[in-house]
């Protein structure tokens, strides 16, 4: 893959779309199927391979899923591969917003959470469950990621309203707007927790994130956020690499800067409300995977949108197939922990081979 | 060469500036300034701290507004021009050229072409053509894939000015663009400039501090002084020690080399 890796690198200067680049995005992409596949036949409950295959190619060839118990096919389509889909999706959704945030406020420390829409949707979470109307079932979906995006939009409204308080967007001003609206919103989650010592596990629980016992519902309600978020930032990639030359220089190159940054930080802000609103908070996908895209591929917007749009799939995807199985029980890990297990000594890898490369100290 | 240039005048300014005032929030930096630059001419903007020789930079590139006056490029107004048009007709040389993520040498100079290409376009034949020829100019060929990270600061610099030489634009501002470079790549770089306000009829406006290096180069000098203008006029005529000392208010010699036929300026303690 490095070699791949390589040669897009090299070819990228070239106008035309290179053999070698088109074979690294169709490796990415069977990557991903196959971690799919994979990730599908996982689990307490044993399912052979052979009833997988046949279930994967039945939308085809209609006739091959004839047979297959009905537990069986149940429990591969309608748990296993909803969750897959949402773990890839919610990864996607995080390291997209990431690479956009850090794109946009220059800050390589910035992630999906800067502006407060974590703790907007663990606020609105908190109420919910505080309320007891958490799982209070709505066409498929209980309440509980709604009331979270609901949260997550209180919040990202406040951060705006803080953060153009003289009509124009400063990032520094943004930034502290998030932070001021995170510690607030934080303050009131304490003392709902201390309000009432019964819902405290269920909060911390949310709050943890966990794409257990998810559904095709949650996945359709992520993927209309995703797709629209995902096909304006798609519009923006050559306007992102300006943005990172600052305001001026950018302003002077032909770009209106504050339109742009609006649209940008729109189209994070909720493609992330969306993700949070049905896993709750999982960390490290949208902070490393725009950095671990960037060393491995450079930092051109228009290879890495889309190349930390797969990877932050395939890293939940796969982190979240390792929680949910590797524990003889049954068990969970919470998945927020496995992808910062995984992807922590790949980044420190990536990280010391590329110094030596860059001759950088 | 632009239609709605070429329609209002038989020799358009590049530049007109007519009762220019701006300033930042209520205080005022420049107060009611004039002057239009022909096309094809070699300018320098002196002048001492504080005169408003930014802020003249920042409102000709559009980044803050006019409080009155008008200032017009190539003929349009620069509030009626677009900002890719604008930067279609005027690139700017920053003094620090700060870039967050390691972009390549020749990836920044690509950047410059920014305003030629629309959404979803791939470079073509003509953006390579003229990123080759910006990096051939100021010489960063061989800085090539290097990340701008990883490069001293006068290479910056000289990345910088190629990418808006990449820009293609019939002017070009500096703003102080050359202060972090050795003697003699300033000197290069203003040769070049040079070479292509002859050739290629490139409008060049030079703010600059080096009042030799502006002697060296510029036909024509507009000094500034607490926003207003001092003087201006063709280089022979206004590099007088009279005009100098109430510039700067200090003493001055004002030395014609002999050969070059330019001038040198001493300032005495």
């Amino acid at each position: 893959m490095n070699q791949t890796v390589m040669d897009t690198r090299r070819g990228r200067s070239h106008p035309a779309v290179s053999l070698p680049r088109l074979l690294f995005w169709v490796g990415f992409v069977l990557t991903i199927i196959l971690a799919a596949f994979i990730s599908s036949g996982l689990g307490t409950f044993k399912t052979p391979y052979q009833s997988i295959i046949r279930l994967w190619l039945a939308p085809v060839f209609p006739g091959l899923s004839t047979g297959i118990d009905d537990t069986v096919q149940y429990i591969v389509i309608h748990v296993r591969l909803a969750r897959i889909c949402l773990a890839f999706l919610v990864g996607s959704a995080l390291a997209l917003a990431g690479t956009v945030y850090q794109g946009v406020l220059l800050n390589p420390l910035a992630d999906p959470f800067t502006l407060g829409i974590s703790t907007g949707a663990a606020f609105g979470a908190s109420v919910a469950i505080l309320l007891g109307v958490g799982s209070v079932q709505f066409l498929g979906v209980s309440a509980l990621p709604a009331a979270a995006f609901a949260g997550a939009l209180l919040a990202l409204y406040l951060v705006y309203l803080l953060g153009s308080a003289d009509g124009r967007i400063h990032i520094v001003t943004l930034v502290l707007a998030g932070i001021i609206v995170s510690t607030f919103l934080s303050a009131m989650i304490n003392l709902m927790k201390s309000l009432n010592e019964e819902s405290v596990s269920t909060i911390v629980f949310w709050i943890m994130g966990s794409l257990s016992g998810k559904s095709w519902a949650h996945v359709f309600l992520v993927l209309p956020y995703l797709i629209v978020g995902a096909a304006a930032i798609f519009c923006f990639t050559r306007e992102l690499d300006l943005l990172s030359l600052g305001d001026i220089q950018a302003q002077q190159l032909g770009v209106n800067v504050p339109r742009v940054r609006f649209w940008l930080l729109l189209a994070a802000s909720l493609i992330t409300a969306s993700a949070v609103a049905v896993s709750g908070i999982i960390g490290f996908v949208g902070l490393v995977i725009p950095h671990l895209v960037r060393l491995a591929l450079g930092p051109r917007h228009t290879m890495l949108i889309p190349a930390s749009l797969l990877a932050g799939g395939l890293l939940v995807l796969v982190s979240d197939s390792i929680a949910r199985s590797i524990l003889p029980g049954g068990e969970e890990i919470p998945v927020g922990v496995v992808t910062a297990i995984i992807g922590g000594p790949f980044f420190c890898y990536l990280l010391l081979r590329r110094k030596q490369q860059l001759r950088l100290h | 060469m632009l239609p709605s240039s070429a329609a209002k005048t038989a020799a358009p300014a590049a530049l007109s500036v007519s009762a220019l005032r701006c300033g930042y929030g209520e205080k005022e930096v420049l107060k009611g300034i004039s002057f239009s630059v022909a096309s094809g001419e070699f300018v320098g903007i002196l002048g001492p701290n504080g005169a408003g020789k930014s802020t003249l930079v920042q409102a000709l590139s559009g980044i803050i507004d006019a409080s009155r006056g008008s200032i017009e490029i190539m003929g349009g107004s620069i509030e009626g021009l677009s900002l890719k048009e604008r930067a279609r007709r005027l690139a700017v040389i920053v003094q620090d050229g700060d870039i967050r993520f390691p972009f390549s040498c020749r990836e920044i100079v690509e950047m410059g072409r920014y305003p030629h290409q629309r959404r979803w376009q791939m470079d073509s034949a003509g953006d390579l053509e003229a990123v080759e020829k910006a990096l051939a100019l100021t010489d960063t060929a061989s800085l090539g894939e290097r990340p701008i990270s990883a490069v001293s600061g006068g290479e910056r610099q000289r990345v910088f000015m190629a990418k808006s030489l990449a820009q293609e634009t019939p002017i070009l501002l500096l703003d102080e663009a050359t202060s972090a470079m050795d003697i003699h790549r300033k000197l290069g770089i203003f040769k070049v400039l040079e070479q292509q306000n002859r050739e290629e009829n490139l409008t060049v406006l030079a703010v600059l501090h080096d009042i030799n290096l502006a002697a060296l180069f510029c036909r024509r000098m507009v000094f500034l002084k607490d926003g207003c203008i001092e003087a201006d006029g063709p280089s022979d005529e206004v590099l007088t020690a009279e005009v100098l000392e109430r510039v700067y208010e200090n003493r001055v010699i004002v030395q014609e080399i002999e050969n070059l036929h330019k001038k040198q300026v001493i300032f005495l303690p």
